[in-house]
């Protein structure tokens, strides 16, 4: 019902690159169930879909990554074959991953000239970067090693590096996950311009609005089937989610009368210098976050959330005892456990391997975080009873959907799983919570479940810091949000005056008065 | 058509019990080879290897013998193994245990000095172990040496440092200028199981540390520590748990484990000290830890295993003339075969015809 063959711009007849069928069985698990999929030239084609929707397999199959058990590709109505991303280049198809791929010690021409082809001369490589940069309005400085550069930046490289090869077909995966949403504007406006060089984008995303905006095509996907293909200008964000979905997504509650009790997390002035050389230094850091309060951490990746996250859980330990007061006690110098001890739980960024141990079974990695303070060992015993428990009462209260009673952690998907991790936590009835990226590459339902859990949470007293990129995320669940760049924290904004644009211009670095006094001298131009 | 390897959604059961035994089905085939390229009998071969150890008693008793060092190092390494830590010098430990305690029975020789002897050997046994294996832990923790390197580079030492003794100031005035000590006094010696056997109470110690080390990997706290450090070293490190501490004691106990079954091998069928005193029982251990999956009592039997091919190997040379050699050979078939067959507990090997591949399609 939602296959509406108009588009945008019309297209010539011809599709640039046609999937006729794409099936791809991982063992028994079938990641892509007969998908069809048409580019064309001069188009914008969003590939949405929820993750584990089989959007990342079906890319990998177009760039040559991965062959299919079943279905072909056809290239201007020839049948290809791809074995290996070379070949996919050759054609003309490029693409810009969600991680990039490059090495911090080298300078950015020295990055793109290791994907070239070895017949260029260095020298031609850096003057056609410099071109390339210049005409797409992507500046880049070809001397600077990439560790200096930010997130935005390093994108930049990879883009450019995807150009530099004149693709006619460019596939981005997820490109704003790692933007401001100015720099996203900027993303756009090159989209626009690729586009009007007769270019087909292949663009994946989950987010709607973005889609709604740039796409003239979207194809959805669904656990592993594709479910439509429509014109997103013409659907609404809703009916988008519902096809993504499959059902309308519960609206998160906010619980009533919250009150604010005396500061359970302080951090004062604390500074910190990694370990890592290409780590980010902590620069005196200052937040008080109060009982029944839910504070946000927004900003770019990379700009110090990782280090304030290991310092304020314990896994790195501060130069002063009183720059970090949990419950009242200098904490700077107590381990995880003895944090723990003090009612404080932590949910890190990476779910399997640092907040679970992939090949262990949950009720381990319930005795993971829970053996300091949950009766769980007793006399240096394990109490498995009580373990289980633990498992059993956590799949209660999130719904964790899993095969078996204490199946390992790899196996439950991305979404059961940080259910778990959290719930976890959550259930122990910390009075600190901190928690990183909660909801990411998680499906609508479990992050609704997720950041319900941490609204009830604020309500029942505890201080909740919730460390994320998602500004959506933040807007719904925190009352006040800071921001962080290069190692600072800004001063935090109540829920109410943080916008977009003004998180948006303290991501890019700007000082938090001339934040202020832009957004108004852009509103006074607008008016 | 090509092979290809896909991850399975959670480890096979059947796969981790049916490893060990393809592994072994495997290294008897390579035999049957090697032997028909000696010119023998490959059924004879085995039959002598494998099923007439099993037929008497004595060779039974003497499989009982082997399996004791080789189990209770074995067990001591798979502690390191579980958490990626790389203790490759049991060898060494195993010696320098033996030398600690038979200092004691040297000095007490032709005195009589009661029954604290024999546990008090014991203790010092363990002791020389583990502080020998902490070398190449503190190595680690403090300057980030490998490991790997350091306690296998010990090993030599261990064995020239023993050498020196027992040519030098330990060496058995009566003995004809062997380099060996003179026989240990009754009271420093390891009482037999069976009057007239050389079955010893070793082997009791032996099936105790298997028992201890299946409750502390299985039920305590240390041995969930163990296990997450070597599965997932940064949630391990979120759990609260120092990585440095484990190298430290894992070395420890596994050193300790090592010496103690160096001093009870020389105390007990050994009867005094010597430079043969080891056939190797520090590396083929790590065989030993590996076929038996790293699990004590999987251990237990991949130790009387091991055993068996030592007792087969020398009966082979005797009655078949094939050289003792061949039984190393086959040994370390075996650590070859059990390491590739692990593959297939995480994976599954899958046969895929390979698609057509047209010449390159005009672009």
């Amino acid at each position: 019902m939602h296959d509406i063959p108009q588009r945008g711009v019309s297209p010539p007849n011809q599709p640039l690159l046609q999937a006729k069928g794409i099936s791809k069985l991982y063992g028994t698990f079938l990641a892509n169930d007969a998908i069809d999929l048409d580019l064309f030239p001069a188009e914008i084609h969003a590939l949405l879909g929820e993750n584990g929707a089989g959007k990342s397999t079906l890319v990998k199959v177009i760039y040559g990554l991965i062959q299919p058990s079943a279905g072909e590709l056809r290239w201007a109505g020839q049948k290809i074959v791809l074995a290996g991303p070379s070949e996919a280049r050759a054609l003309g198809i490029g693409m810009v991953f969600q991680h990039f791929s490059l090495f911090e010690n080298l300078t950015v021409a020295e990055n793109v000239a290791l994907g070239l082809a070895p017949t260029e001369s260095f020298a031609a490589i850096s003057e056609r970067l410099a071109e390339t940069s210049r005409i797409y309005g992507l500046p880049l400085h070809p001397k600077r090693e990439v560790w200096r550069l930010s997130v935005g930046e390093r994108q930049r490289i990879e883009i450019v590096r995807a150009l530099m090869q004149n693709p006619k077909l460019l596939i981005l995966d997820e490109p704003t996950a790692v933007l401001t949403p100015q720099e996203s504007d900027q993303l756009f406006l090159v989209l626009a311009r690729l586009k009007s060089e007769g270019r087909a984008i292949l663009y994946i995303s989950h987010k709607l609005e973005e889609v709604k905006r740039i796409c003239d095509t979207a194809t959805i996907l669904r656990g592993g089937k594709k479910v439509a293909t429509c014109n997103p200008r013409q659907e609404t964000a809703a009916s988008l989610a519902r096809m993504m979905v499959g059902a309308d997504i519960g609206e998160v509650k906010e619980a009533s009368g919250r009150g604010r009790s005396a500061p359970r997390l302080v951090i004062h002035k604390l500074s910190l210098t990694p370990d890592d050389p290409h780590g980010t230094r902590l620069d005196e850091i200052s937040l008080e976050v109060r009982g029944g309060e839910i504070v946000g951490i927004a900003g770019v990746a990379g700009n110090g959330q990782d280090e304030l996250f290991a310092a304020l859980s314990g896994e790195q330990l501060s130069p002063d005892p009183s720059a970090i007061v949990i419950a009242g006690r200098p904490a700077g110098f107590l381990d995880v456990n003895a944090r723990r001890r003090l009612g404080a739980a932590f949910v890190p960024e990476e779910r399997l391997g640092h907040g679970a141990a992939p090949r262990m079974k949950l009720s381990e990695n319930a005795l993971l975080t829970g053996h300091a303070a949950s009766g769980m060992v007793k006399r240096g015993f394990v109490d498995k009873p009580t373990t289980l428990a633990a498992v059993d009462r956590t799949t209660k209260a999130f719904d964790v959907r899993k095969a078996k009673r204490d199946p390992e952690a790899v196996s439950l998907s991305g979404g059961n799983l940080q259910k778990f991790v959290v719930g976890r936590e959550i259930l122990r009835e910390p009075g600190v919570l901190v928690v990183s990226q909660p909801t990411w590459g998680v499906d609508a339902g479990a992050a609704a479940t997720i950041r319900q859990a941490l609204i009830d949470l604020a309500a029942r007293g505890a201080a909740v810091l919730v460390i994320s990129q998602d500004l959506d995320e933040l807007a719904e669940i925190a009352d006040r949000v800071a921001v962080m760049f290069h190692g600072k924290l800004s001063a935090p904004l109540d829920a109410a005056a943080a916008t977009r644009e003004r998180l948006g211009l303290l991501m890019g670095g700007a000082a938090p008065e001339r934040a202020a006094t832009e957004q108004e001298a852009d509103r006074a131009v607008g008016a | 058509m090509r092979l290809v390897l896909e991850r399975r959604a959670e480890r096979s059961t059947t796969a981790a019990i049916a490893s060990p035994l393809i592994a072994i089905a495997l290294t008897l085939a390579t035999m049957t080879v090697l032997f028909a390229l000696l010119g023998k009998s490959p059924i004879a071969a085995l039959g002598v290897y494998f099923v007439d150890p099993l037929t008497d008693t004595y060779s039974l008793e003497e499989i009982a013998v082997k399996a004791t060092p080789l189990v209770m190092i074995a067990v001591g390494l798979s502690l390191c193994y579980i958490a990626n830590i790389w203790n490759i010098g049991a060898e060494g430990q195993f010696i320098m245990g033996a030398v600690a305690g038979s200092w004691l029975a040297v000095r007490t020789h032709g005195t009589d000095v009661g029954c604290w002897l024999l546990p008090a050997m014991l203790l010092l046994g363990a002791l020389g172990g583990a502080l020998y294996a902490l070398i190449p832990a503190i190595c680690k923790v403090r300057f980030g040496a490998s490991e790997i390197l350091t306690s296998l580079m010990l090993v030599y030492v261990a064995n020239f440092g023993m050498d020196y003794l027992v040519r030098g100031p330990w060496r058995d005035p009566h003995g004809l200028n062997f380099p060996t000590t003179g026989e240990f006094d009754a009271a420093a010696t390891v009482p037999s199981l069976i009057e007239g056997s050389r079955l010893h109470l070793g082997s009791i110690i032996a099936l105790v540390v298997v028992m201890l080390a299946t409750v502390l990997l299985g039920r305590t706290l240390m041995g969930f520590e163990i296990r997450l450090i070597g599965a997932a070293p940064r949630a391990a490190r979120f759990s609260g748990f120092d990585a440095n501490k484990l190298v430290l004691i894992t070395f420890a106990v596994s050193g300790a484990l090592a010496g103690l079954a160096g001093i009870i091998e020389v105390a007990g069928p050994v009867g005094h000290l010597d430079p043969g005193i080891s056939s190797g029982y520090g590396f083929t251990a790590i065989i030993v830890a590996f076929l038996g999956r790293l699990n004590p009592l999987g251990i237990l039997v991949a130790g009387l295993f091991l055993a068996l091919t030592f007792i087969g190997g020398e009966n082979a040379q005797i009655l078949m003339k094939i050289p003792l050699d061949l039984t190393r050979v086959c040994q370390g078939i075996l650590l070859f075969y059990v390491l590739a067959c692990d593959s297939m507990i995480a994976y599954r090997v899958r046969l895929l015809r390979t698609l057509p591949r047209p010449a390159h399609a005009g672009a």
